[in-house]
């Protein structure tokens, strides 16, 4: 074997370092349009799914535009605030920061006549962050539809928070109980949710703590709009 | 598969390629690539591309290290082939997110982990530093795809009995479930991977006198 002097190794190591780097580059800057518009597309995809619209990429923008009425924010006291671009807000972000000062996002959508409220909500699964939307009729109790999507979930397991069979669980089931309290809805251990409650759905088996964190991601974030729900009503 | 019955009479060439089919199958005989073999089988479509995957991954960076290789100071050949590794898998990774959305959301994690997966990083050192590059090539594509068989045979095995599905499909039909089947929901933890794959060694080595140890 020859045996290489240490400058070369430096000089061969900086230009692999290098040519490395520009190769990268060049190619994250070029995807970045398509992968952008890729999530943006599937952003607006998961907001139909809420309200039970199927799409596919090429018509999700289209539908889009007829279906979703009116985008603004509010803060968690329930008034709309003005001058924010309300489809491109980071969940993550506001929920970080302190209740008050938290921008979030309503999607109102028309429906057979109806209007729909498209809450987006955001949490923790067991690999990393899990997200969806939820529509609530124009009651603003009852759940017309969930969406939920995640990182990394366990394939067969917590992913399945993804799937129909999960998601259809959550329709009809109410976020306030009888007295106007929020309740949100609960996520029990599988097979143990009262059928006829309207308060509990099924978890997933094998992958509760996912289970766990669409739970306290719904009560977490749904929590937020309770003044806004509230001055509607009222 | 098909080729992994006939006689080893063809080229040598032709022999990189079906060998890690059988007699260095780098799961079941070299016992490599283990960890994602447990990991992304619970369901066959996910099994399918990140096999694919694998073997776009392989082929190239077993291609660029033997191009390499006269250039390469031993010293840092393992930070070499890692560097080349990654870099393959963060490009596979890339394309996959602006062109195939749907595939890279399913999969996730899992492309990110192909730079963990030993079997790539064994070819570079093992066969690619000491050999030409349409060799390595040949080596690269046969190894990934023995891999990627087994990837696709457990998972075919863990999603039917664990989730009565194949590819996403019902095939086993509602009736049987009247009648009190149910699925095995052991199938889909990680364990039974190791025990399906250790089913297929067996069989593997049943057939095939060649692997089994004397001693």
């Amino acid at each position: 074997m020859r045996s290489y002097s240490n400058t070369y190794i430096f000089i061969f190591s900086s230009i692999m370092v290098i040519i490395v780097a520009a190769l990268l580059s060049v190619a994250a800057m070029t995807l970045q349009p398509f992968q952008k518009k890729n999530v943006e597309i599937n952003k607006k995809q998961n907001i139909l799914t809420s309200i039970n619209i199927e799409s596919t990429a090429k018509d999700a923008e289209e539908l889009y535009e007829k279906y979703i009425i009116e985008i603004f924010a509010i803060n968690t006291s329930g008034e709309k605030q003005e001058g924010i671009d309300a489809f491109t807000i980071d969940m993550k972000k506001e929920l970080a920061k302190p209740l008050n000062e938290r921008n979030l996002p309503v999607f109102i959508s028309t429906l057979d006549n109806a209007k729909q409220y498209i809450i987006p909500v955001y949490g923790k699964g067991l690999w990393g962050p899990i997200w969806g939307y939820v529509a609530l009729q124009d009651d603003l109790s009852t759940i017309l539809g969930t969406t939920f999507s995640h990182k990394g979930e366990t394939p067969g397991l917590g992913a399945e928070i993804d799937t129909k069979e999960f998601q259809i669980q959550f329709f009809g089931k109410q976020l306030f109980n009888e007295q106007g309290k929020f309740v949100s809805v609960s996520i029990l251990k599988s097979g143990t949710a009262d059928p006829n409650s309207k308060y509990e759905v099924d978890g997933i088996s094998g992958g509760t703590i996912t289970s766990v964190g669409v739970d306290a991601m719904l009560k977490d974030c749904l929590s937020s709009y309770e003044n806004y729900f509230k001055n509607i009503k009222n | 598969m098909s080729a992994e019955k006939e006689p080893l009479f063809s080229s040598k060439n032709i022999k990189l390629l079906t060998d890690p089919m059988n007699d260095s199958n780098p799961i079941t005989v070299q016992v490599l690539g283990i960890c994602s073999a447990l990991a992304v089988t619970v369901k066959v479509k996910p099994a399918f591309v990140l096999a694919i995957a694998v073997v776009v991954v392989m082929a190239v960076s077993n291609v660029v290290v033997s191009l390499l290789r006269k250039t390469i100071p031993p010293r840092i050949r393992i930070i070499v082939q890692l560097v080349v590794i990654a870099s393959m898998v963060i490009l596979v990774d890339q394309v996959l997110k602006a062109f195939l959305f749907d595939v890279s959301k399913q999969l996730s994690v899992f492309v990110g982990l192909i730079i963990t997966n030993c079997i790539i990083m064994g070819r570079l050192e093992a066969f690619a530093l000491n050999n030409k590059p349409w060799q390595s090539f040949l080596d690269g594509i046969g190894n990934a795809a023995g891999y990627g068989a087994i990837l696709i045979i457990v998972a075919f095995f863990r999603e039917l009995l664990g989730s009565g599905t194949v590819w996403g499909y019902k095939v086993i039909p509602e009736s049987v479930y009247d009648f009190g089947y149910e699925n095995n929901g052991l199938m889909i933890l990680p364990p039974m991977a190791l025990i399906v794959v250790g089913a297929i060694i067996w069989v593997q080595r049943a057939k095939n006198k060649k692997l089994v140890e004397s001693n």
